[in-house]
């Protein structure tokens, strides 16, 4: 068995899986690297030590209490649960912003007219291709001015713009990869346009809307740069303590919080995957 | 089921993008009841013509009646027409009842209404019983009717159909041309369809628009268009004709050095085409008569072709370029000569009837 | 034919497809809105202030002082060392792993899929944070091999050059596989089974059929991951530990130490345009690589 296997047929050319070795071989092991890092974490975060050991020497669950129950403490800068409550919230109306404005602006390029569409778009994209750093400041001094600075809306407005390019490639290929005769269909029946985006669009491009949803939300969690200057004080982000407190010590509070984060993208992660297969292409 | 219908009166419709003319001041008037084909080859501006007719793409100016009333300006959903499309459309999302029940629910037609109609349109396109199935479980030909269905279900005056056979295999395309045509007599709609086929399009029709390049060449019935083609396209476009090129001067028709004689004779002096349909061009019998013109050539090529013979002959005449003129004949034919070999040199007759010019 | 307004509904026809238009465009509109509130007026606003000078006035300081203060020069090299050496890192071991996948089926593909966006979507601190644990003294690399006899002493891995690639390359390695394998998975299978069929042998097929189809991917993904890792922030911070500064990190300590918006702005016009040429040049690049490949 063993020679067979290795001389299986691998590729269009007759490559044979023995002389393919190497290439496997480099593949696991950066398949390897790329998840085991971040896993790590996981462990450690049960870890007793001050200095996180892998393995850990005694299992514990401080920092997770660290974590939950850091409302008590009263030094502001560690209160990690009123932090993570402030990127929830922000997160949450991140969604409510970037998606129906990118969905929207997916349908008008899609339908309208292609020399809009190949102006525009390239506008659009911007916000990923402009140097986050740049849009940090750039929006920090804009809010300065309108006493934006530490404000939720401020958060939103930053957070949406980075997440709606998203949710417009999303749903614009989304759209691409739809029959809009059915639309022309529905309105040659008797439906107005409105309508007919409503009862036939909508309803099948639903998945792409919803994991366009959980990408805002979860490119909204995430952000850090935006939010380490346009948060502060009583509206720190999560990502903006995380931050703070690694460049200035490790507070292992840290590996409790980077686990649950773990989960919780997984998670997101996994639903944005099963979702997407599952819109019915005509 | 007896529908009154409406007529279609199409005037100085224009469309241009930028310097290019998908229609150009095209007038039509259909009548009411009427089974009107739009004919013409890929980018001749036939589907551009019904997207208008439709509400879908707005020309530049023109006037598009529906009876009496000005429709130009009506949103699609406003103007009451049945339109089935070249991919059908068909709402995935939905089962076929849904599908077809769609349009009277957009109307606010009544519960037990919906379902008695939609019934009827099923059992008209001969789908009945099969209103719960989800469209992806069905065959090409049930979804075609489905769509069928769909369209006529709110019994519209207006029946609009975009190459609506183009995505079935020969058969089913032949079996449903034949139905489509009945479906049209028992609903009395004025039906406008599209096609670059022109063998559906002589099928099915009352009457053929044959369009190119945005214009309206020719207008006529099937046997109108077939036996008298107002043009080289046309007759190049319908049926397989030859095409020879003849100049007429001073009262003679010579192809090459050649005298022919022909059916009409046109008034001007030029160049023309003499249309030879193959099924018209025969084997010379050895008699030479007065009604008939002779070609001599050369077989190039004998075709088996199922139910007739397609040979490929070389004409002698001396041309601008080498002519070749086929000519079609059944294989059960009744003649008893055997089929001429290839090399041979052949006599080929042509009535005098027969024998058409096009400029 | 011509423009005249006697022809038949012709105003009611214009007015009727500039609605129509205005009715997508009004779609586009609110996202515009805030695309030009929120990027073009501060980026705008930022390019102004690059010309104030300390003392207010309009001045080219801001400029004149990044080519000759050694201390950006300095700057300037660091990041672009990094940046150029993070890209091909992730170049060479990415490419193998995006062909990998790309002969796979599907399914495993997918599974495969997974591991490359798992890390991906994983809060980017998150990760800077377990290379932090990974590489620090008492941390688990150093642990194997000094228990494995290879080093005696631990070595250096973070808060410097090393710890600061390891960790970029990390995070940037998805940016090119993805866009390099979905390159890869289009390219036609039967290509390679023409160039078999015609005499090629197994390699001669890969470099002269399949690896110029790849070309426009993996240019796509080089230039993605060289265009970030010039603006790149929190690695470079946190695993840098203050010891390697890249522009971004002096963008930020230019207003948060000096409160020297000039000095910032200059040098994030500086990164912008630079990515910008880059990008520009990409966009070119690839159209002409796909009309090569006609």
């Amino acid at each position: 068995m063993p020679t067979s296997f290795f001389n299986k047929n691998v590729s269009e050319t007759q490559i044979k899986l023995k002389n393919r070795i190497w290439l496997y071989a480099i593949s696991f092991i950066v398949l390897f690297l790329l998840i085991v890092p971040s896993l790590v974490v996981i462990p450690m975060s049960f870890s007793a030590s001050q200095y996180l050991e892998f393995p850990p020497k005694e299992w514990s669950l401080r920092w997770y209490e660290n974590y939950f129950f850091s409302w008590k403490v009263e030094n502001g800068f560690n209160d990690w649960m009123s932090a993570t409550w402030t990127s929830v919230k922000v997160a949450i109306l991140t969604i409510f912003v970037a998606t129906p404005i990118g969905t929207m602006a997916a349908y008008g390029l899609v339908n309208g007219s292609s020399r809009l569409s190949k102006i525009l778009f390239p506008i659009f994209i911007s916000p990923m291709m402009v140097p986050i750093i740049l849009v940090a400041i750039g929006l920090f001094y804009f809010f300065v001015q309108f006493k934006l600075v530490n404000t939720v809306l401020g958060l939103v407005l930053g957070h949406s713009l980075v997440a709606m390019p998203l949710v417009l490639i999303i749903v614009f290929s989304a759209l691409k990869n739809y029959d809009m005769n059915q639309e022309k269909v529905a309105r040659s029946l008797g439906a107005t346009r409105f309508r007919a985006f409503r009862e036939i669009t909508l309803p099948q491009i639903k998945f792409s809307i919803v994991s366009a949803s959980l990408i805002a939300f979860l490119t909204s969690f995430d952000e850090i740069i935006i939010s380490l200057f346009v948060a502060g004080g009583d509206n720190s982000t999560i990502t903006r303590s995380m931050f703070l407190a690694l460049r200035d010590q490790i507070d292992p509070t840290i590996a409790a919080i980077s686990t649950i984060l773990i989960i919780v993208s997984s998670g997101l992660l996994i639903l944005v995957q099963l979702l997407g297969n599952k819109d019915k292409s005509t | 089921m007896k529908n009154t219908s409406l007529n279609i009166s199409i005037e100085n419709v224009t469309k241009k993008y930028d310097e290019f003319y998908a229609l150009k001041d095209i007038s039509l008037d259909i009548t009411s009841g009427e089974f009107m084909t739009l004919l013409g080859p890929s980018g001749s501006g036939k589907t551009t013509l019904l997207m208008v007719l439709a509400g879908f793409t707005n020309p530049d100016y023109g006037s598009v009646k529906f009876g009496d009333e000005e429709v130009i300006l009506k949103p699609p959903h406003l103007r009451g027409i049945g339109m089935v499309f070249q991919n059908y459309a068909l709402f995935p999302h939905m089962t076929v009842e849904q599908n077809v029940g769609y349009p009277q629910k957009l109307r606010g037609v009544s519960k037990a209404e919906i379902s008695r109609t939609v019934d009827e349109a099923l059992t008209t396109v001969k789908l009945e019983g099969l209103g719960h199935r989800r469209v992806d479980e069905l065959s090409g030909g049930q979804r075609q009717r489905v769509a069928l269905a769909r369209a006529i279900v709110f019994k519209p005056k207006i029946l609009l159909m975009d190459e609506p056979l183009s995505a079935l295999d020969k058969k089913l395309r032949e079996e449903m041309q034949i139905e489509l045509r009945q479906l049209h007599d028992k609903l009395n709609m004025t039906t406008v369809y599209v096609t670059h086929d022109q063998k559906e399009a002589l099928t099915m029709s009352d009457r053929i628009a044959v369009i190119n390049g945005g214009e309206l060449m020719q207008l006529g019935s099937p046997n109108e268009i077939y036996e008298h083609p107002q043009n080289g396209f046309i007759a190049d476009f319908i049926g397989e004709s030859s095409l020879l090129p003849v100049k007429v001067s001073k009262g003679n028709v010579s192809i090459g050095s050649a005298k022919i004689k022909v059916a009409k004779q046109p008034g001007k002096d030029g160049d023309y085409l003499l249309v030879v349909r193959p099924e018209k061009v025969f084997l010379a019998s050895a008699n030479k008569k007065n009604d008939e013109n002779y070609f001599h050539g050369e077989l190039l090529d004998s075709i088996f072709q199922g139910e007739s013979q397609l040979l490929v002959i070389k004409l002698a005449n001396k041309l601008n370029k080498e002519q070749t003129l086929r000519i079609r004949i059944p294989n059960q034919s009744v003649t008893d000569k055997a089929f001429p070999s290839i090399g041979e040199n052949v006599t080929l007759a042509l009535k005098v009837a027969d024998s058409y010019l096009v400029s | 034919m011509n423009l005249i307004s006697d022809n038949v509904n012709q105003k009611e026809l214009r007015r009727l497809a500039a609605k129509e238009g205005y009715t997508f465009f009004g779609l586009t509109l609110p996202y515009l809105v805030l695309v030009i509130a929120l990027i073009a007026i501060p980026v705008g606003w930022l390019f102004y202030l690059s010309f104030i000078g300390r003392d207010g006035t309009l001045s080219l300081e801001n400029y004149e002082r990044m080519w000759k203060s050694k201390a950006y020069i300095k700057i300037f090299i660091t990041t672009f060392k990094i940046s150029i050496l993070t890209t091909i890192i992730c170049a060479a071991i990415g490419y193998p792993l995006a062909y990998f996948m790309s002969q796979l089926s599907k399914k495993w593909a997918n599974i495969c899929m997974v591991a490359v966006l798992i890390p991906f979507w994983t809060s980017l601190l998150v990760r800077t944070y377990a290379w932090l644990v990974l590489l620090q003294k008492k941390g688990l690399v150093n642990n194997i091999l000094i228990d494995a006899g290879i080093i005696s002493e631990p070595l250096k891995f973070v808060h410097n050059t090393t710890g600061t690639l390891i960790g970029m390359v990390h995070i940037m390695l998805p940016f090119l596989i993805l866009p390099l394998y979905a390159n890869m998975r289009a390219i036609d299978k039967d290509c390679m089974k023409a160039a078999s069929s015609l005499g090629a042998t197994p390699t001669r097929a890969f470099w002269t059929v399949f690896l110029p189809l790849s070309l426009p991917g993996l240019l796509a993904g080089l230039l993605i991951v060289f265009v970030l890792c010039l603006g790149f922030y929190v690695t470079p911070a946190i695993l840098g530990g203050g010891k390697v500064i890249m522009a971004a990190m002096k963008i930020s300590s230019n207003i948060e130490m000096y409160f020297n918006w000039g000095a910032a702005s200059a040098l994030g016009v500086v990164l912008l345009v630079v990515a910008g040429i880059i990008l520009f040049i990409a966009s070119k690049l690839v159209s002409v690589d796909q009309l090569g490949n006609r």
